[in-house]
């Protein structure tokens, strides 16, 4: 039943796994560079500058509402085919998971800031007051006292943003096929007679990639929560 | 520039100090001078704008006119100058304020070592004898949320003290508490009042003004309204206010 798998067609794509893989590496860098500029941007909108408020609220409520193909797409048309640049890419594959990861980070970090900044009104104002009285600086108020305990009350709805991280990671598609979502497209062309089967297994190892991810981060969540 | 202030210049001096909340004019045209080594006690009722006066010291609240001085430095706007002033301005507030997720210990001990870049063997040292003499050494490695409201309150005094700050502020230290607990913080207070703290406090324990206080002050909308002895104010005050209030408080 799985023989189509072994066709020299799908090995560019490393075959199923490799093409998993990719995902996975997306989702990687991707949920890294979200959770700095993520929280970069949530800094700046909680703090007492009004231009970085200023800033962080456009670039949050413009990047969020601007649908992740169009970002993904356009990323790779102006930036790669257009200006040219590679990011550190020396070909056309790597290129293109750079730009992606570029989209990913500039769309997912909008999320990562909002769930921040929920996480940050979680934390007493009393507290933060507290550290400023003893002469800590806005930053150091927030890198040691406000951000630790916010990032502890978000961790939970963080892995909502996480997962559907993973699965937005199928827009590369639209691109390029070096992924999962890839090499599905590819399959259904070719395989017309067992889309059904195609479409299931694609589908089962999303779960199989974001299941997990949700239940170890709900646990380290109650795990580091902190007690009021 | 510290170097300048002499022991004639006042630990606090508030020059013609006004705030508002929108319309309502919180703190009016308030002028007032601590010398260093006192005990200043801030009486009134709830909403006289005592707790704002308390929180303008440090620029927790900004004022939108007139001067604050603490040891002779006009409050710098907020940023690094700011920062360092508040670091010899303790402060001790209602709602304990700890950091929910470090240790009784590490609250103690941050600001020594973020603000006065003190190493952390000394810093340790420091805060174990400040809990010590607080009476709660034996919680120090407990996060604020196992202690008493009487326990975190002590703590937060340690923290402030931690900072050898040159005045303390207290802005109402007791009204949190269960009352058993009231007892165990006022004597670590009166103990600093002892030892020449120039403290600043915002009440309503009539005990504590009366035992440990040099001076009354008694708000009233925004305005002081009495500045005396706290023996002249029991016994003797002077405005309708002063009279109306501690008729509430006295008589039951």
């Amino acid at each position: 039943m799985f023989d189509f798998l072994d066709k020299p067609l799908y090995a560019e794509y490393g075959g199923i796994l490799g093409a998993f893989w990719v995902t996975i590496e997306l989702t990687f860098f991707s949920a890294i560079g979200s959770l700095i500029w993520g929280t970069i941007l949530a800094a700046m909108r909680v703090s007492p500058v009004p231009v970085m408020r200023a800033f962080g609220a456009a670039y949050v409520n413009v990047v969020r509402n601007i649908p992740l193909t169009v970002i993904i797409v356009a990323s790779s048309m102006v930036l790669a085919d257009q200006l040219l640049w590679t990011l550190g890419g020396s070909d056309s594959r790597e290129i293109s998971f750079r730009v992606a990861v570029l989209g990913f980070v500039a769309y997912t970090s909008c999320f990562v800031c909002e769930t921040l900044r929920s996480g940050i009104n979680t934390v007493p104002i009393g507290q933060a007051e507290a550290a400023r009285a003893l002469g800590l600086t806005f930053f150091q108020v927030l890198r040691i006292v406000v951000l630790p305990q916010a990032f502890r009350s978000v961790i939970a709805p963080l892995a909502s943003v996480l997962i559907a991280l993973t699965k937005n990671t199928t827009v590369t598609a639209s691109i390029a096929g070096i992924e999962a979502a890839g090499l599905m497209a590819a399959m259904i062309e070719r395989e017309s007679d067992k889309v059904m089967l195609v479409f299931a297994m694609f589908a089962v190892g999303f779960v199989i990639l974001t299941l997990p991810m949700g239940m170890f981060l709900g646990w380290v969540a109650k795990k580091v929560s902190v007690k009021r | 520039m510290t170097e300048q202030t002499s022991s004639a210049t006042p630990m606090i001096k508030a020059t013609a100090v006004n705030k508002y909340f929108g319309d309502l004019h919180v703190l009016k045209d308030i002028t007032f001078e601590v010398p260093r080594g006192q005990v200043v006690v801030v009486l009134g009722p709830s909403g006289s704008g005592k707790s704002t006066l308390c929180r303008s010291i440090n620029r927790l609240e900004p004022i939108d006119s007139g001067t604050i001085e603490v040891d002779g430095q006009p409050l710098p706007a907020e940023g690094r100058a700011l920062a360092q002033l508040r670091a010899d301005v303790g402060m001790v507030f209602q709602s304990f304020n700890l950091f929910a997720h470090k240790t009784i210990l590490d609250n103690v001990m941050l600001a020594p070592v973020k603000v006065r870049k003190q190493d952390k063997a000394t810093a340790r040292k420091t805060a174990m004898e400040l809990l010590e003499r607080v009476g709660i050494a034996n919680q120090a490695h407990k996060y604020p949320a196992q202690l008493s409201g009487g326990q975190q309150q002590r703590a937060a005094i340690a923290r402030a003290l931690a900072m050898k700050p040159k005045v303390m502020m207290f802005d109402e230290p007791t009204s949190a508490l269960d009352p058993e607990m009231v007892q165990e913080v006022l004597d670590v207070m009166t103990g600093l009042a002892r030892e020449g703290m120039t403290m600043f406090v915002v009440t309503h324990e009539m005990g504590f003004a009366r035992k440990a206080a040099d001076r009354v002050m008694f708000m009233a909308d925004g305005e002081i309204v009495e500045d005396t002895t706290p023996d002249d104010f029991f016994t003797n005050p002077r405005s309708a206010r002063a009279k109306d209030f501690l008729g509430k408080i006295l008589t039951h």
